[in-house]
């Protein structure tokens, strides 16, 4: 036998292409997003008279989303997973009920009682897992049964009334803003204009955060170059670290200028790190999109499939908790009618995001992505008055609208 | 009779960032059986999918002469109406659906929208009895073997009055004998002037059947070949560009102590519990012994492996497994894989891999920890993992980020094979391992199990290909209904004593 591996020369041209434009073009793809959500911003600074970018409005923009988005989260997990889940709306709410039982009528202090309320959350979501996992029962009929039974339980549990209002601390969780450790910076305007006055602690925050960002993408491309593997060409990577950390400031600086980083702002930022880093670099995460991708082979590969589902809906179930004790702090009370609906927009801002509904593809800065998008289109359209029915028809065809976008571009390649 | 059907001229096709066909001609006499060769990945896939419409007029460069005009076929539908019919390397079945409804899927005997069933099972009827087939036209589609199912696809082309018949790989997954029966239906077909384009890594088969070839090799055509100058050496050095001496790699077997035993293993059917699949299997692999399961299709061969390995196949196991002479337990994948156990699967697509992801993702699932710390994946050692794998195996890919759904066949099953060599089991089964497999890619995976061998692991490979057994075991088993009729030493072993040990159990049970 001839020992030669001389495999013929792949004449099929391979990888080498890549030419500024195919660069270009799977950048655009990945950031299609990303520019569409600027896009939408534009497009309403200017129908609403630069309203849109008034720093109050943005803060409030962030608040009235950060539930929905922390919902997103779980939700991208479960949706990779191969599976939906139609209750995260009312356990939300039912959550924001036992909160209120728990700290109004019986005065339990907000963190212990928040801490119980959110292992309330894992239950839930282990409850309705298992049928989901062990038993394999579709997650579509577990959580629209799930969804019921939350929903009535919360008018049962707070006998069908509003309870309120919450002790101050617990307010915090959602109207709080971080304290200013240094103090203002007071930039003086010109005669009969308010001088404007930065919140110090919140630009260095920004500062810190872009500097990192830089520092570690630097580090990714010297490992990547050090092991012989080819980075994308510097100019590319200058030019989009350079505008995503232009707009990290540039949001900070509007936010700093009002009342520094909310609270929740916090809270939701370290989680969608986390789960940007469960998603790409953990085991847990390739595994759930194996799962996705193709359960059986999953299965096959040695990953436990069932306690991964299990897990996912667990996840799902704390998330939830959390959403709906941000909720019930912002509203200051707990209604019956909380959550409500929540689950359509948490759903489509993970589909907008580009999650397949077959599983196995999404991604969590899409669906954040996804969810901010919902976001200033319920926000603009409120402010320019759009009636609520409008606003319904508008979300459902743009929901349509980027999923149809999406499986054209898939096909196209 | 030497009236030429069909022309392809210069067809060029490209997927982002693969050449997969350059400047293509081929072209095919009336009533031929015309095979079509090369390497994984050389492209004769894609050209079929071309010459029926898969890829549509315009998505590719080059011309199509069919009877005499130039046809630009938009989709599969357009080919059919001229009576070119093709069977896809992975057969396109409605699983739940009858043999019946599959027949005339997209072309149901039907009356102003309302199906005729009776027309529909006579017709049916009538089209299995062509083929061969003695199945009741209402037997649901996942209750036959491969093999039947491939006499259903060749069914449903012949209800569509075809012409042309194109097949891709149609024997890969068939037994011995039911690729010889489907080679007679084709040599029947040519005397009713069926044309016929067949795929095949089974030099054998086609130096058969074929009546000319034409030679792929990295998306060109190299040459046709006319009946009289086909042999099977002239076909592989024509294929991969230099002569092979050798189909099997020699090796010095260096067996050691025990290393795997199943002890009275027993399996009952998934779903009908008092149907017994395996009934009291012993088997056992010692350090660096390749061993084979030989057998029929549908001899339990993959039931037993799957049985063992993590029970991911039927209920009420019975029996014991051992490893170095301790019990292990092996009740789910992750304890298999634990006790030092992998499989890799014959069917890479349901149960191999994750279609939508790439190559790097697919190969080292099995084993995260190995490219991990802490939970936390490193993405240079994967990557490294990746690419070493991938020139291992050889996968002819654009990188190891090409998804590996878009892989051909063989190069798919390369990645199957990888990911469980990087999960470095102590033993490891292989089902059908070169299956869809080209002669130069089989060499070098033979080579890869003798590596493991004498590196002291055990290997099981179960195959339906009696000369490849041959070829790389020490020891072969035969396996019939579920039972092992027969072991014999590589040595003495032989195609004819497999099958007397089976026809003798045959004669047994009936
Ligand atoms: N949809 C696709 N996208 C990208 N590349 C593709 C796609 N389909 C096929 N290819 C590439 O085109 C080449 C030819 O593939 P093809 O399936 O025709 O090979 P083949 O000769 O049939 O191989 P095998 O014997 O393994 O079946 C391969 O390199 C494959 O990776
Ligand atoms: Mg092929």
């Amino acid at each position: 036998m001839t020992t030669e591996t001389a495999t013929p020369a792949p004449a099929p041209a391979p990888a080498q292409t890549s030419t500024m434009r195919t660069i270009l073009q799977t950048n655009l793809r990945d950031y299609g997003l990303v520019v569409a959500l600027l896009a939408i911003m534009v497009f309403f600074q200017f129908t609403t008279n630069g309203v849109l970018f008034k720093p109050v409005n943005l803060t409030n923009l962030i608040l009235q989303n950060s539930y929905i988005i922390i919902m997103a989260l779980g939700m991208l997990l479960v949706i990779v997973g191969g599976h939906i889940d139609l209750s995260v709306g009312s356990v939300s709410g039912f959550i924001g009920a036992i909160a209120a039982i728990m700290m109004v009528r019986y005065g339990i202090a907000p963190i212990p009682a928040a801490i119980l309320c959110i292992l309330a959350g894992g239950v839930i979501g282990a409850s309705q897992g298992y049928w989901i996992a062990y038993l394999k029962i579709p997650s579509f009929i577990v959580t629209l049964a799930g969804m019921l039974v939350f929903k009535g339980l919360s008018l049962a549990v707070l006998g069908g009334a509003s309870v309120g209002p919450f002790p101050a601390e617990f307010q915090l969780l959602s109207a709080g803003f971080i304290p200013d450790f240094i103090g203002p910076i007071v930039i003086p305007q010109g005669e009969g204009v308010p001088p404007i006055s930065l919140h110090s602690t919140t630009l260095i925050i920004g500062i810190l955060i872009v500097v990192a960002m830089v520092f570690s993408g630097i580090r990714t491309r010297r490992r990547r170059e050090q092991h012989g593997y080819e980075a994308e060409p510097f100019a590319v990577f200058a030019i989009k670290t350079a505008l995503i950390g232009a707009l990290i400031l540039f949001f900070t600086y509007l936010l700093a200028s009002y009342k520094g980083l909310p609270n929740v702002l916090i809270v939701m930022s370290i989680l969608i790190a986390g789960f940007v880093f469960l998603t790409k670099r953990t085991t847990l995460g390739r595994r759930i999109y194996a799962l996705g991708g193709n359960a059986k082979a999953a299965q096959l590969s040695g990953i436990k499939t069932e306690r991964l589902t299990f897990y996912i809906f667990v996840i799902m179930g704390m998330l939830s908790a959390l959403a709906g004790l941000i909720f019930a702090a912002r509203l200051n009370t707990a209604t019956p009618k909380a959550g409500q609906g929540f689950e359509l927009d948490v759903i489509a801002a993970v589909f907008i995001g580009g999650a397949s509904a077959m599983g196995g593809v999404g991604q969590v800065a899409g669906a954040v992505i996804g969810a901010f998008i919902m976001g200033v289109m319920n926000n603009g359209m409120s402010i320019m008055g759009v009636n609520i029915d409008w606003q319904q028809v508008i979300k459902g065809l743009v929901l349509l609208g980027a999923v149809v976008f999406d499986v054209y571009n898939k096909n196209k390649a | 009779m030497n009236t030429t059907i069909l022309e392809m001229r210069g067809i060029t096709k490209t997927f982002p960032g693969v050449k997969a066909l350059q400047d293509v001609n081929l072209d095919v006499r009336e009533a031929e059986i015309h095979a079509i060769v090369g390497e994984n990945g050389a492209g004769k896939s894609t050209l079929m999918k071309v010459l029926s419409g898969v890829y549509p007029a315009g998505s590719y460069d080059g011309q199509i002469v069919y009877r005499g005009e130039e046809v630009h076929f938009k989709s599969i539908r357009d080919s059919e109406h001229r009576g070119i019919v093709i069977i896809h390397q992975e057969l396109a079945l409605v699983p739940l659906l009858s043999i019946a409804e599959n027949i005339f899927l997209g072309n149901e005997q039907a009356r102003f929208g309302i199906i005729d069933w009776d027309e529909a099972r006579n017709g049916a009827r009538k089209l299995l009895s062509m083929v061969g087939l003695n199945e009741d036209p209402d037997t649901l589609i996942t209750h036959i073997g491969v093999g039947k199912q491939q006499l259903v696809e060749i069914a449903k082309a012949l209800s569509k009055a075809v012409k042309l018949l194109i097949l891709d790989e149609p024997t890969a997954s068939l037994s011995e004998k039911d690729s010889a029966a489907l080679l007679e239906l084709l040599l029947e077909f040519k005397k009713q002037g069926i044309t016929s384009i067949l795929i095949s890594h089974k030099l054998n088969e086609i130096s058969k059947v074929a009546d000319r070839i034409t030679v792929i090799r990295d998306g060109r055509t190299i040459e046709t070949m006319d009946k009289a100058e086909i042999s099977e050496d002239r076909i592989i050095t024509s294929m991969v560009g230099r002569s092979l001496d050798d189909r099997y790699p020699a090796r010095a077997p260096k067996i050691g102590e025990m290393l795997l035993e199943v002890k009275d293993w027993s399996v009952h059917h998934p779903l009908h519990a008092d149907h017994q699949v395996i009934k009291g299997v012993n088997i056992q692999v010692r350090k660096g012994e390749v061993v084979g399961i030989a057998g029929l299709m549908g001899a339990g061969r993959t039931e037993f492996a799957m049985s063992v390995f993590g029970r991911t196949y039927g209920r009420n196991i019975t029996g014991d497994v051992f490893m170095h002479g301790r019990k292990v337990d092996t009740s789910t994948v992750r304890r298999a894989v634990d006790a030092g156990l992998a499989y890799a699967t014959e069917d890479r697509k349901t149960y191999g891999l994750n279609l939508i992801d790439h190559i790097k993702h697919n190969i080292t699932i099995a084993n995260l920890p190995g490219v991990s710390r802490g939970g936390v994946i490193d993405d240079i050692a994967e990557m490294n993992v990746a690419n070493d794998y991938r020139k291992k195996t050889n996968i002819r890919s654009s990188s190891v980020f090409q998804v590996t759904g878009n892989l051909s066949g063989g190069n798919q099953q390369k990645v199957v094979l990888s990911k469980w060599l990087f999960s470095n089991p102590e033993l490891l089964i292989l089902d059908e391992p070169t299956r869809g497999i080209d002669v130069g890619a089989k060499y070098e995976i033979y080579t890869i199990i003798n590596k493991l061998a004498e590196e002291g692991k055990g290997i099981l490979v179960i195959s339906s290909e009696m000369p490849e057994l041959l070829g790389i075991c020490d020891r072969i088993y035969v396996m019939n209904e579920g039972r092992i009729v027969g072991e014999l030493a590589g040595s003495e072993a032989s195609q004819e004593k497999i099958m007397r040990a089976i026809v003798r159990a045959e004669g047994r049970t009936a």
